[in-house]
């Protein structure tokens, strides 16, 4: 779910494209509100509210009966009806078809980016060395 | 008497017809895009999404697009749009202590473990002009360590956590309270000073925290440590009954160590002053953890004598969207009420002058 929801709609349908969906019916149609974002005191203490993020959620039931879920940050309806639908293929016997055919691409698109960027960071880390006085005997 | 005036909409219309025209520019020029504003704007996306109190960057940019870059009238519209979407509830606690980090500095240790990421960063360039900035981008391309770091970052204020040297983090249980549910009322718990600090404009957080510096409510603060980067976020949904992630944001967390406290029970330790803010919003994160430590004066039993220390003082004037509201209601037509005070006036001066003239006589 982590990584139906992180990626990006756009790529979503590409991966997964509306006209492969299964029948479906909504049980909630796409829906965007917020959900406020805590945080903690001091990073690590007790939680107080830092502000509010958009999320769009939708449930579905495929015609065999399995219930989808999704929940995703943003506001666009058709990353969550995607997600949900996934949810639900992906508990049922096309699950493995779908894990690899979208769930593996995504999870290598998402590491190789955090992998990149790593990168690029570890060029930014600084090396300190020490001067050496020439007075000192 | 309330006397309603009417005959301004047909003048309104036209000016917002000209405002419209005004914020697009030279026709002739193509029309900057959203994805524009979030890519290459992107800190003035960061503030708007703090000050607006929503993370979403698409709604932030189409606000600064439609605010001609007026910032706080960006936040304005945010604010706005907000009020119009249900709330569907509150998310797990981020854990900063698991970002991944783009950029991680401390002032006060040189070689904590993880090490000093600069990422990327104002801080050291000339502040010169770049003319001509696109061909030179194109010529250095960013630069790639030939390995990967060891991602773990421990909390550097944890290395002195350890031995007791800094007091904890806080923890008291309890269910925070929401600004944006019941108003601020004084005195206010930390936890909606924070929140009423994330949302604080940057300028009035800047000068506070900075009058800190200069000797009002003196704190002696170190950058103990600025981190950048992205965490995910969780939420539980009723209908599931546990935790999944919903995505993920950038935020900026500071946190200041500033000078000791200590009681019959407890030797003397550092204190902790904490900033944080969506996106990359450092000045500001590093301006509320100056002003929360001051916040914080009462609690530990210091001296309250300056305006960063002044809660009531702070927290009611922190919010742009409010301050501005007072400020620019002034310009909003208040004929009658002048005339009134006009007409106490020129009262006072004909009683002023009637006494004159007697004892003149």
């Amino acid at each position: 779910m982590s990584l139906l929801a992180s990626a990006r709609p756009a790529r979503l349908n590409a991966l997964f494209p509306r006209d492969e969906f299964p029948q479906f019916v909504y049980l909630r149609k796409p829906e965007t509100g917020l959900v406020m974002v805590r945080g903690r005191q001091g990073g690590t203490g007790s939680p107080f509210n830092i502000g509010e993020t958009t999320m769009t959620r939708c449930t579905i039931r495929l015609a065999d009966g399995t219930v989808g879920h999704a929940f995703v940050m943003g506001r666009s309806h058709e990353h969550a009806v995607t997600a949900a639908v996934c949810d639900a293929v992906l508990q049922g016997p096309q699950g493995s078809d779908l894990a690899e055919k979208l769930v593996a691409p995504l999870a290598e698109e998402r590491s190789e980016r955090e992998r990149q960027r790593a990168l690029q960071n570890a060029a930014t880390k600084v090396d300190f060395f020490t001067m050496v006085r020439g007075d000192d005997d | 008497m309330y006397v309603a005036v009417k005959g301004g909409e047909k003048a309104i219309d036209a000016a917002h017809r000209l405002l419209k025209e005004e914020r697009r520019g030279d026709p002739a020029i193509p029309e900057i895009t959203v994805e524009q504003i979030g890519g290459q704007l992107s800190l003035a996306v960061d503030r708007v999404m703090t000050e607006g109190s929503l993370y979403d960057r698409e709604l932030a940019a189409i606000a600064i697009r439609q605010a001609r870059g007026d910032l706080i009238e960006a936040i304005f519209l945010i604010r706005a749009s907000r009020t119009t979407l249900p709330r569907f509830g509150y998310s797990t606690p981020i854990e900063t202590s698991e970002m991944l980090v783009r950029r991680r500095i401390s002032a006060a240790f040189k070689d904590m473990p993880g090490g000093q990421i600069l990422g990327p960063t104002f801080d050291y360039t000339h502040r010169l002009l770049e003319f001509g900035a696109e061909t030179q981008a194109a010529e250095a391309p960013v630069a790639m360590a030939p390995a990967d770091i060891d991602r773990a970052m421990p909390r550097v204020l944890d290395l002195i956590g350890a031995e007791g040297l800094i007091e904890p983090a806080s923890a008291q249980p309890s269910e925070p309270q929401d600004l944006t549910r019941e108003p601020l009322s004084f005195p206010a718990g930390r936890d909606l000073r924070l929140q009423s600090l994330v949302r604080g404009d940057e300028g009035f957080l800047l000068a506070l925290g900075y009058s800190t510096q200069r000797g009002y409510g003196r704190s002696h603060p170190f950058a103990g440590e600025i981190r950048y980067g992205e965490v995910s976020v969780s939420f539980v949904p009723e209908e599931l009954g546990f935790e999944i992630e919903i995505g993920s944001i950038d935020i900026t967390e500071c946190e200041m160590i500033n000078q000791f406290k200590g009681s019959a029970e407890v030797p003397p330790q550092f204190t902790r002053g904490y900033g944080l803010s969506f996106g990359q919003c450092e000045r500001k994160a590093m301006s509320m953890a100056l002003v929360d430590r001051a916040l914080r004066a009462a609690e530990l039993d210091e001296e309250q004598t300056a305006p960063a220390q002044d809660e009531e003082f702070v927290l009611s004037h922190a919010d742009n969207v409010q301050a501005t509201g007072f400020v620019e209601h002034l310009k909003l037509p208040h004929y009658v009420d002048f005339q009134a005070e006009l007409e106490l006036l020129r009262r006072l001066r004909r009683e002023a002058q009637g006494l004159h003239q007697e004892a003149a006589e």
